[in-house]
């Protein structure tokens, strides 16, 4: 489960991040100790669950929240008990945390976290919500007024191109208009993964994994540093 | 009773694991100072919401140094110093006093 801290204090931060170390299902991707530096961030990457203070100077963790179309989870963290019940008026977030936090209060939010995620539903992302994933197996896009179905085990990987993403299968490519982080949020968790800022692989497909690349098919994908912890993760390594 | 600053919290959190101690307390050494005279400077020129911010900052500090009583009266501290009051401004002084010198022994 990809992570980020959000918290003006680096102490504070520490702090989580020796907390999840512990946790064998997340991974830290990146700290912040500034919000604006996060919003940047999770334009671009898939996260699952942040870690974020509420008071920080100039821009709060709840303005954070309310500038998130499709907020990922949230556990909030802070010393201020008052912000708890403003907090839980924002559906994202799944768990409060007061500071000094815990490892077995911490260890009961992960257990949290994770029950949602099982059960958790997917957020909209402008794919048809009325066809997709209707064999669980299967994902709609929609190309020149048509909606072409494909199956998860035909896409080998996902490049973000500009206003566009290229859905790579084995027997051709499609162009389509959306974002790599809205399609990440249609495709099941277990089979696919962001391996870097503009690619997402079908983790089945991997042949071989080098230094700082996958090789998929014919296709070498980069792997970046923040990504490369979950990968490694997930391999089931001799 | 007066309380003493302690690694209790940071101690457990690591569970044996130095390098994690030792950069929790590198960041303190580093942060608390600057905090400190933040602080200082903020009162100095009688910007009380700004003295108020670093309050909230140090306070998480001493949560985390086990000062119980210290923690309570920052919070107390912050509040007033939101309503332009500072009344515990000496008494917070001499925590803030406390605790440099318990950083210098660590």
């Amino acid at each position: 489960m990809n992570c980020i801290i959000v918290d003006d204090e680096a102490a504070a931060r520490a702090i989580v991040s020796q907390l999840c170390s512990k946790a064998p299902e997340l991974n830290v991707m990146e700290e912040f100790d500034s919000a604006i530096e996060a919003i940047k961030f999770l334009n671009e990457y898939k996260v699952d669950l942040i870690f974020l203070d509420i008071h920080m100077p100039g821009f709060t963790g709840i303005d954070f929240i309310q500038t998130l179309k499709n907020p990922p989870k949230i556990v909030m963290t802070t010393s201020d008990t008052e912000f708890a019940i403003a907090s839980y008026e924002y559906e994202a977030i799944v768990d409060y945390l007061v500071k000094p936090i815990t490892q077995e209060r911490f260890d009961k939010c992960v257990q949290k976290v994770l029950k949602g995620k099982s059960s958790g539903s997917k957020t909209s992302s402008g794919f048809p919500t009325d066809q997709e994933n209707a064999s669980g197996e299967d994902l709609y896009i929609n190309i020149d007024r048509r909606l072409i179905k494909l199956k998860y085990t035909e896409i080998l990987l996902i490049e973000a191109k500009g206003d566009y993403i290229n859905i790579k299968t084995q027997s051709k490519d499609y162009l389509v208009h959306t974002t790599l982080k809205k399609i990440l949020d249609k495709l099941p968790d277990d089979k696919f993964l962001q391996i870097h800022r503009s690619f997402v692989i079908n983790f089945n497909k991997i042949i071989d994994i080098e230094d700082n690349s996958v090789l998929i098919e014919k296709s070498v994908v980069p792997i970046s540093r923040s990504n490369r912890p979950e990968l490694m993760r997930r391999l089931n390594l001799l | 009773m007066k309380e003493t600053p302690n690694l209790t919290y940071i101690d457990n959190l690591a569970d044996g694991d130095e390098a994690f101690r030792q950069k929790f307390i590198g960041i303190l050494k580093e942060e608390f100072p600057a905090e400190k005279n933040e602080y200082l400077t903020a009162m100095e020129s009688s910007l009380f919401r700004g003295a108020s911010e670093l309050v909230h900052k140090i306070k998480h500090k001493l949560n985390v140094l086990g000062i119980q009583n210290a923690y309570t009266l920052a919070v107390q501290h912050e509040n007033e110093l939101r309503n332009g009051e500072h009344s515990l401004k000496q008494e917070f002084l001499s925590v803030l006093e406390t605790v440099e010198q318990y950083l210098k022994t660590i």
